[in-house]
């Protein structure tokens, strides 16, 4: 089987790389492309630990092939931050310490990036559901509420 | 110089968030090595089975095999069995019995999911489909697939050395003097209850890079461990790699653990063998299903408990038996868990002075069960805590004022079973957490609810725990294979920045952060100034790793130790440098200083000078600034609080929410409130999924049903509320920073809180966990 020549965006850089048909967005971030921010956690687009954004919509590379993203625009969790400088939802997240052990937390930014997009002043409900696809096992989501309610804050005023 | 605020105490912003927050973290399966291969393993789907043949043609004719092992070649490898790390005795003196248990099964097959065979390949597809084409006969075996199931008197016996199934049939307390107060009691409350089966689900799932570098004669190991020290020290003593200094173990950044990354996995031996067989370093991550049949299970005890009252409401006795499922093998830490960390604290917070429990283990065709989160004291607690509150109504009591008027007031407390508590005021966090969720307001909002057709519930659970396991040589005399000290390393380098090894391993507990806040006050420095190295073999000495609670009051004690020789030695060359007698220099925020002088020196101009050496006699002082210490805590630490949980149950769907929790928890001395607050919440949540949602079931033919998150249900942002934790301190006595550990107390404390209060809310005598909407809409419809 001859692999696929596919030419997509990843973090606004224009990115060629060659994939099996039946190989998925994750692993070819991963293991092709050596962009190893995204985690998986399940495999099954239960977990949400390997989210990004598909053309600005929250998708679980685990989920997407890779062949799928020929000509879309794909943000990972390298292509948050703004430069030099964290994101205001990941300065939120450390402020807060919404984070343990990290490996759902880029899954996590990503979702929330997507949500405050959306829905600049979510509620806590919408914000409950909204993270409802991301599964951490360590903080209990408290403390990931609180820093997604100070993240769309910061985003409304900024500093 | 000098005067910077003090760190430890403070909410300082997490070292480890910068990396971790933007994708830069280095977990295990993030990292390739140069000729990369990868594992997969062949697995087997039947519970119980005599292997018959292994054919590994068609595999190994797949595109990009490097080679397939089987479990008969492992078995001439010449490598030793998974080992069980403590001994425990049974009641007439026996050794517990010990089956094998060979990383990779060549004879025989005890749960789903056990290794039989090995494909290494050029990518990880190519090896996950031509383990597919491996091809086992297996001759089936009858299945046990639960304790009671295991005691049956014709049951199928997975062990020729456990006959039974049982592995020992254990004891603690006086059972005489129990009997004897049940007998003479004048109210005995008796109580059966399940305490579920539970996986870890560590986010990351376990995974390894083994290599071998046959020039050097030396194995390095990637993998995501809590005990990388352990882990080496296992791989070279007990499995027989070789001395330990040809084994290299590094865990760098790893997500999440909660016990299941502190043992010895068959997938660790298995690459680090093939690794060496085949000449390339071998990586296996597992796949989310591998983690559900293979990491150790958690909990899994069936339990009948008895609470005997006098008169007067005193608790005068507590008679306790346990069966407890210890899977197809004895996990490293599996025979620990239900005997010296669970039936130890089973006084929990109350002033019983007789107490016997009798815990019986056997063997079953399921996957191994180890330490979780609490491993042991959140078993003790839930027997404790629904007892307490089921003689407390059966009393007509307050269960708050039943629980008030048999608490430990005095300390040292020396219990029934072991433990003697050193420092607490059980009291003060119970007024301080019925005072958070206004208990006082409770009827009223019960009646707010009644009228909305809503049955509202408060419950407490009051747990006590045993942190920070020490000390070495009592544990030794219970059957501790090792020492449970642990070690610190301060290099204070020339310009007076500071590297800190330690042996404790954070994988989620902000070490890096904690541990630099603590440092940086003793010296005076930047918190920023401080590194903490850890996770790697050939950076740290030795180390016992990081569970139980260990790392703030023994891991951190260490540190607060070497500091302390730091200083000493400092102070001399200081005194040199001052020109004054050494027994006049003091050091304080960061300054060194002395009566007999004005002059002053900061803690970077000393470190210099300690490398320059250009002013003190090396006859008499040695150059350099660098200290070593190893701390072996005297006794146990302990922690313990009060969790109040109000539920509102919808009794036409048995849907139960958690409309307020509160957590008030006495750690001692805290490094970190808001480090504290999530471990607290974090905790809270595993010990509510517990309650709620979880459980890991086997059907007859031991099969896991609940193997994926479509089929286990992991608690979600919209299952659980807002937490409203505080604190209450007293200090700890055992180690010099007074704290006590803060990890696992949130999964102790909150099942019995939740429990008591569905119990409370349906007016109910209990409901076994998880108390999902089918079971609550039963008890229900079955009470109306």
């Amino acid at each position: 089987m001859s692999k696929l020549h596919v030419e997509t965006s990843i973090n606004g850089e224009a990115v060629e790389f060659l994939c099996e048909p039946q190989q998925s967005l994750l692993e070819v971030l991963r293991e092709e492309l050596d962009r190893t921010g995204t985690k998986e956690g399940c495999g099954t687009g239960d977990c949400g630990a390997c989210s990004v954004l598909m053309d600005g919509r929250l998708v679980c590379s685990c989920l997407v092939l890779a062949a799928e993203t020929s000509g879309h625009e794909i943000t990972t969790i390298e292509g948050i931050a703004q430069g030099d400088g964290l994101h205001p939802i990941q300065q939120a997240y450390l402020d807060n310490a919404a984070l343990q052990c990290g490996i759902c937390t880029p899954g996590l930014v990503v979702a929330t990036k997507a949500l405050l997009d959306k829905n600049p002043n979510p509620d806590e409900e919408t914000i409950r559901y909204w993270i409802a696809g991301n599964l951490c096992r360590c903080t209990g989501y408290d403390k990931i509420v609180r820093a997604i309610q100070d993240a769309a804050g910061r985003l409304a005023h900024p500093a | 110089m000098g005067n910077l605020p003090k760190a430890f105490g403070q909410s300082v912003r997490r070292k480890e968030d910068p990396r971790l927050i933007t994708g830069a973290g280095r977990y295990t399966d993030d990292q390739q090595l140069p000729q990369q291969a990868w594992a997969a393993f062949v697995r087997s789907p039947i519970a119980h089975a005599n292997i018959g043949e292994v054919d590994t043609s068609a595999a190994l004719e797949h595109p990009g095999v490097v080679g397939v092992l089987t479990g008969a070649e492992f078995a001439a490898s010449g490598l030793n069995d998974l080992a069980c790390g403590w001994m425990i005795h049974s009641r007439n003196g026996d050794p517990m019995r010990v089956g094998e248990h060979p990383a990779l099964a060549s004879q025989r097959v005890r749960y789903v999911g056990e290794p039989v065979a090995v494909v290494v390949a050029d990518s990880r597809q190519a090896a996950r489909a031509a383990a597919e084409l491996v091809m086992v006969d297996y001759d089936e075996l009858p299945v046990v697939s639960d304790v009671e199931a295991a005691a049956a008197p014709d049951a199928v016996v997975l062990h020729d050395a456990a006959p039974g199934n049982q592995c020992y049939d254990w004891e603690i307390g006086n059972r005489d003097a129990v009997r004897k107060a049940l007998d003479e009691a004048a109210h005995v409350t008796e109580i059966r209850l399940i305490n579920n089966r539970l996986v870890p689900n560590a986010m990351e799932p376990r995974a390894v890079n083994a290599s071998y570098d046959a020039s050097r004669d030396r194995y390095t190991l990637y993998v995501a461990s809590q005990n990388p020290h352990g882990l080496r020290m296992t791989l070279a003593a007990v499995i027989g790699f070789g001395p330990e200094h040809k084994i290299r173990v590094i865990s760098e950044d790893v997500g999440g653990g909660f016990g299941s990354k502190a043992f010895n996995y068959a997938e660790e031996v298995v690459c680090m063998w093939a690794a060496k067989r085949l000449g390339r370093p071998v990586k296996w991550t597992a796949e989310r299903s591998e983690s559900f049949l293979t990491d150790a299970h958690g909990r899994d005890h069936i339990t009948t408990a008895r609470l005997a009252m006098d008169a007067n409401h005193r608790i005068t006795a507590l008679d306790v038996s346990t069966h407890a499922n210890l899977g197809a093998y004895l996990s490293t830490f599996g025979s620990l868990v239900p005997t010296y960390v669970y039936a130890t604290l089973l006084s929990g917070q109350y002033d019983i002075p007789n107490i016997y429990a009798n815990v019986v283990t056997r063997y079953t065709n399921t996957t191994p069960v180890d330490a979780y989160r609490g491993a042991g004291r959140p078993e003790a607690g839930y027997v404790v805590e629904r007892l307490v509150d089921v003689a407390a109504r059966e009393l007509g009591i307050d269960p708050a004022e039943f629980r008030r008027q048999n608490f430990i007031r005095t300390f040292p407390h020396a219990t029934p079973v072991e433990m003697t508590y050193d420092s607490g005021d059980f009291q003060a966090h119970l007024d301080k957490a019925l005072d958070m969720i206004d208990a006082a307001g409770f009827e009223a909002r019960r009646e707010a609810s009644r009228a909305e057709g809503k049955l509202r519930g408060l419950g407490i659970g009051c747990y006590i725990e045993a942190a920070g396991i020490g000390p070495s040589a009592r544990l030794g005399k219970l059957g501790s294979g090792a020492g449970l000290w642990e070690s610190a390393e301060i290099r204070v380098n020339p310009t007076g920045s500071v590297e800190v090894l330690t042996g404790c391993h954070s994988h989620g507990q902000s070490h890096e952060t904690t541990y630099a806040q603590l440092v940086a006050d003793r010296f005076g420095i930047s918190v920023d100034d401080v590194e903490i190295l850890h996770g790697d073999t050939d950076v740290v000495q030795f180390g016992m790793g990081t569970y139980g609670s260990r790392s703030g009051p023994v891991g951190l004690s260490a540190i607060d130790m070497a500091c302390d020789k730091i200083v000493a030695k400092a102070e001399k060359i200081a005194a040199h440098l001052l020109n004054v007698p050494a027994d006049t220099v003091t050091f304080e925020d960061g300054e060194f200083a002395s009566e007999a002088t004005n002059e002053r020196l900061g803690f970077a101009e000393v470190a210099l000078n300690a490398y320059t050496a250009h002013h003190f006699p090396t006859t008499e002082i040695e150059p350099g600034l660098k200290e070593t210490t190893f701390f072996d805590p005297p006794d146990f630490n302990f922690p313990a609080g009060t969790h109040v949980c109000e539920v509102e149950v919808d009794p036409a769907t048995g849907v139960v929410r958690i409309a307020r929790f509160v957590a008030v928890d006495d750690f001692g001395v805290i490094g970190n409130p808001m480090v504290v607050e999530g471990q607290v919440h974090g905790g809270l949540v595993q010990g509510i999924g517990q309650a709620l949602l979880e459980q890991a079931r086997y059907d007859d033919y031991g099969q896991l049903l609940s193997g994926s998150y479509m089929d286990y249900c992991m608690p979600r942002a919209d299952d659980v509320p807002d937490f409203d934790v505080g604190f209450t301190e007293t200090r700890s006595t055992t180690n010099p920073l007074g704290m006590k550990g803060c990890g696992e107390a949130g999964s102790i404390g909150s099942p019995p809180a939740v429990i008591n209060a569905i119990c409370d809310a349906l007016g109910i005598r209990h409901i076994d966990m998880p108390a999902t909407p089918e079971k609550v809409w039963r008890a229900v419809t079955s009470a109306a």
